[in-house]
């Protein structure tokens, strides 16, 4: 029973003081309200009325076409398939870095996570010109075998799941990996003596342990595929995943279509973490040992096996990296001379000069980096105000709730996160003070800020989770009070961990299409718009350079991020 | 009237009771002791001592006044935890001076003599890292101390705003044996010197022992005993504190005579043995006639010597194992079934299996009422 060890309850004595709680509540019951509850309430009352009447009617109509239920069947398909390939991908990854010592391990291990900080719609476009039907590879392999046609076309199943395993697997490399870091090396070494072979080590004592890394990594796959909508916009061909439905439909005005398939498309992804969750639960182990051996990495011994590990780290990274090289190539060619050549024929820095001199090209840099940063900052004040609600030990009822609403906004695609808003804010109505977002600025700071909240919430509680609570009861003892402790203890403790959340939300924000697309207006368009109307004018160039700055700004953001987490441990 | 004293204190834990009705009396100067097995309640007690914990039912009074309800940071009292919960992002310095930059701020807000309260914090922390011997340690990084360095530390954060009492929960309990021993008599003698009022929490009865003026034995949230280490020892008032404070034979034994004669008469349930305890007449006035209760000897107490004599209190035995540690040596005896442990100096000319006599002294046997 976790609540009788008194070392480890919060106690009651230090809640907050009773005016601060009741502000905070305030706020927080709030912004669930008009920020989760309410839109999404808005959508599924949409979907279930028509003309004014409460009515199953339209609902099953929509359900009923078939259209819309073979997409909600390929939007799992394809999901499920990428869990596989991605699993298939980066567990054997972590295992080969996380395992053994060879030369260059460390620099492959860092490039192996990269394209985790690839905001999705550079990743397409770097594909496309990377291996599509008019791309570098595609026209490398028709010049040398003389053909007349592209040799393949990036289209379809094939194209988007070797994307998405490209873009996703990380998810499987990084848990796997902080995994089988966490594993008491001792019980391994305990298993040997008692007789097991590698095999059964592996099966009977490493995977089981390693089974909540490994419904993690599912789970996270499994819900970004699902909310997955550049690459089937770019390449899917005629794999017609939901997300891509769901915009269609908006595209058409189809409103009811559209907010059926949002409910269908929020349903299976709920359902999916409810899934998950559950079977997590029963798979949790809590370590029993008191002090841990700390692992050592196998060195390859055999000069054959170093070469091997070594050559296919190198090739490994060079396969990683080539969609980017690719980007930063195509940033330097001029637009519209690249045709037929494998290569762009000529270069230039015209591209980046552009996008420094003109006044819509900068706008388009400065919307994001304030609409990112409003979000993330906005994120990181209201995780600490959740936080402090959640964490004083008040009624668990609550807290489940407050956490599981929190939540919502991070399982639901960034579709349905968009869409839900603009529904909600998108016409005069007495419960919203009759204030239309649709079509302001704000629009996408509250959109972004919804998406990336439970991110930064979550990095917050998982600090405070780390954080020692008798160094708050020491600082009680002492004489400190509520405010001089939070300020004093708690804040410097969790700044760490907290920030490097809140630049990772900025990071995100910095990329976001998918929300972006479906609600941004000409005063804040976004860089991903910019980057997606110069691909529609095939402005290749142009749109790579976007990419590439893109990219840079994120690079700097972690590796700031990466600092601040290392001064904290 | 005693400083701090706990009036029927109860405690619990959704179904556990963490505490129940503890009554405790400290007073002023005294080094009291909590002692008891993990999860008999003492931390919790310590605790709601603190205002960590309110408790369910009961007062605590500190100097006459009723602070139960009182926040910790309005008690004014010292704590060293047993992870000593210094504070990582802060250096020596700074952790020391925690406690009296907190008490400036509550005291004179921090715009009042702001100059004065620094100086003052500057010399006060100084002087509790030379209390604790770390004077050239201030400017260091916790995390760079070794562990009896963070639990001066630690002491010395205590210290400095000058407790009203102090209160240790478990403090030594991360260190090695060696410098356990040391820092306990360093403790000791540090409040001793400051003239300060401390609660000291620990599972290790020595260690309680060697510190404490007075110790409460905790068992499943109740006190059991409270006494000074020797009589604690000496007289156990039942089989909890007899079992948990050293080793003890206990022998279960009916009362042969029902007569007031201090010199009374038992025979051992195991064995048949006639044994002849020295009780007081209160004693026996609480002591069941027809029903088994049980005697205790220490194992330091028996005397083992050869030869045949059965008479009352001296026994014939069988050496079924010799143990040897060190400075003493532990025989464990079987007598017709009575299994005994006795503790000699020297195990000379002793073996496993041999015959020898073991005697139990009359007024060394104890009486702890029913079995």
């Amino acid at each position: 029973m976790e609540t009788s060890d008194p070392k480890r309850r919060r106690s009651r004595r230090f809640a907050l003081p009773a005016h601060s709680k009741l502000f905070l509540l305030l706020i927080v019951a709030l912004v669930l309200l008009y920020g989760v509850i309410y839109p999404n309430a808005r959508v599924l009352i949409g979907a279930l009325q028509l003309e004014g009447h409460w009515s199953l009617a339209n609902f099953l109509d929509v359900l009923a076409q078939r259209s819309v239920l073979e997409s909600a069947i390929t939007s799992v398909a394809v999901s499920v398939l990428t869990v596989l390939l991605c699993a298939l991908v980066g567990v054997p990854l972590a295992f080969l870095f996380e395992r053994y010592s060879f030369p260059g391990r460390r620099i492959f291990a860092t490039l192996a996570a990269l394209p985790l900080v690839l905001p999705p719609l550079v990743g397409t476009v770097a594909f496309i010109f990377l291996c599509g039907e008019s791309g570098i590879l595609a026209r490398l392999v028709q010049h040398v075998f003389h053909l007349t046609r592209a040799p393949w076309s990036l289209r379809g199943w094939g194209a988007l799941l070797l994307f998405h395993t490209y873009t996703m697997y990380p998810f499987f490399y990084v848990l796997t990996g902080a995994g089988l870091q966490r594993i008491d090396a001792g019980l391994a070494e305990a298993a040997r003596s008692l007789g097991a072979s590698r095999w059964r080590l592996l099966t009977r004592v490493t995977l089981p342990q390693l089974t909540p890394s490994l419904i993690a990594a599912a789970l996270l796959t499994f819900m970004t595929s699902m909310a997955s909508f550049s690459a089937p916009l770019l390449f899917g061909g005629n794999v017609r995943m939901l997300t891509l439905e769901i915009f269609n439909a908006r595209q058409r005005g189809d409103a009811g279509v559209a907010l059926t398939e949002t409910v269908l498309l929020a349903m299976i992804s709920l359902a999916a973490l409810i899934l998950f969750q559950r079977y997590e639960g029963t798979r949790r182990f809590v370590a029993a040992a008191m002090k841990g051996t700390t692992r050592r990495r196998l060195p390859l011994q055999s000069g054959k096996a170093r070469l091997l590990a070594a050559g296919g780290g190198i090739v490994f990274s060079v396969v990683l990296a080539l969609p980017i090289v690719t980007l930063m190539l195509v940033s330097f060619s001029r637009d519209g001379l690249w045709t037929t050549e494998t290569l762009p024929p000529s270069y230039t820095v015209a591209n980046f000069v552009r996008l420094g001199a003109d006044a819509d090209a900068r706008s388009v840099f400065v919307n994001s980096i304030l609409m990112a940063g409003i979000a993330a900052i906005a994120a990181l004040i209201w995780s600490f105000c959740v936080t402090a609600l959640t964490a004083t030990g008040e009624s668990k009822r609550w807290k489940r709730l407050t956490n599981l609403l929190v939540l919502i906004p991070w399982a639901l695609p960034g579709t349905v996160v968009a869409l839900s808003v603009a529904e909600a804010y998108g016409q005069n109505n007495p419960l919203t003070g009759s204030y239309i977002l649709v079509g302001t600025f704000w629009i996408l700071p509250v959109v972004y800020f919804l998406r990336f909240m439970p991110l930064v919430v979550r990095a917050v509680q998982a600090s405070m989770e780390q954080l020692d609570r008798t160094l708050e009861e020491a600082a009680g003892v002492l004489g400190a009070s509520w405010w001089r402790r939070f300020w004093r203890v708690r804040l410097p403790l969790i700044a760490p961990g907290a920030l490097a959340g809140t630049l990772l939300a900025f990071v995100i924000g910095l990329g976001e299409y998918v929300a972006s697309v479906l609600v941004f207006t000409p005063g804040n368009r976004p860089v991903s718009i910019a980057i997606a109307s110069s691909l529609r004018d095939f402005n290749l160039g142009t749109a790579a350079a976007y990419g590439v700055v893109l990219i840079a700004m994120i690079t700097i953001a972690m590796v700031a991020a990466g600092r601040l987490e290392q001064s904290s441990g | 009237m005693p400083l701090l004293s706990l009036n029927s204190i109860s405690k619990r834990f959704g179904a556990t009771a963490a505490v129940a009705d503890v009554s405790i009396t400290v007073e002023e100067g005294e080094f009291f002791g909590l002692l008891g097995p993990s999860g008999c309640g003492k931390t919790t007690t310590l605790r709601i001592v603190a205002g960590l914990e309110s408790p369910d039912a009961g007062a605590v009074e500190f100097a006459g006044q009723d602070i139960t309800s009182l926040a910790p940071e309005q008690r004014g009292f010292g704590m060293v935890f047993q992870n000593y919960a210094l504070f990582p992002h802060l250096n020596v310095f700074e952790n020391v001076a925690f406690g009296l930059r907190a008490r400036g701020a509550r005291s004179n807000g921090p715009t009042v003599r702001e100059g004065s309260l620094q100086l003052d914090i500057k010399t006060k922390v100084q002087r509790a890292l030379e209390l604790v011997q770390l004077p050239e340690f201030d400017k260091r990084r916790v995390d760079e101390l070794s562990g009896g360095q963070q639990q001066r530390v630690a002491i010395a954060r205590a210290i400095a705003i000058e407790p009203a009492l102090l209160l240790f929960d478990e403090p030594l309990s991360n260190l090695d044996v060696a410098l356990r021993q040391e820092t306990r008599q360093e403790l000791r003698a540090l409040v001793n010197r400051l003239n300060l009022t401390a609660v000291y929490v620990t599972h290790d009865q020595e260690e309680a022992f060697a510190l404490c003026d007075r110790i409460a034995v905790m068992s499943d949230g109740c006190v059991v005993q409270t006494g000074p280490p020797r009589e604690l020892y000496e007289q156990p008032a039942n089989v909890k504190v007899a079992k948990f404070l050293g080793r003890n034979n206990l022998i279960r034994a009916m009362r042969l005579t029902s007569s007031n004669d201090p010199l009374t008469r038992f025979k051992t349930l195991e064995g048949g043995h006639t044994l002849t305890a020295l009780a007081s007449h209160e004693q026996l006035m609480h002591l069941p006639v027809n029903k088994p209760i049980l005697l205790a000897i220490r194992p330091e107490a028996i005397k083992i010597s050869k030869g045949t004599a059965p008479e009352d209190n001296r026994i014939a035995a069988r050496i079924s194992q010799i143990e040897f540690s060190g400075a003493t040596t532990t025989l464990t005896l079987d007598a017709n079934g009575l299994k005994l442990e006795a503790l000699v100096l020297r195990a000379d000319g002793l073996q496993v299996g041999a015959e020898c006599v073991a005697t139990l002294p009359a007024d060394q046997i104890k009486l702890l009422g029913e079995g």
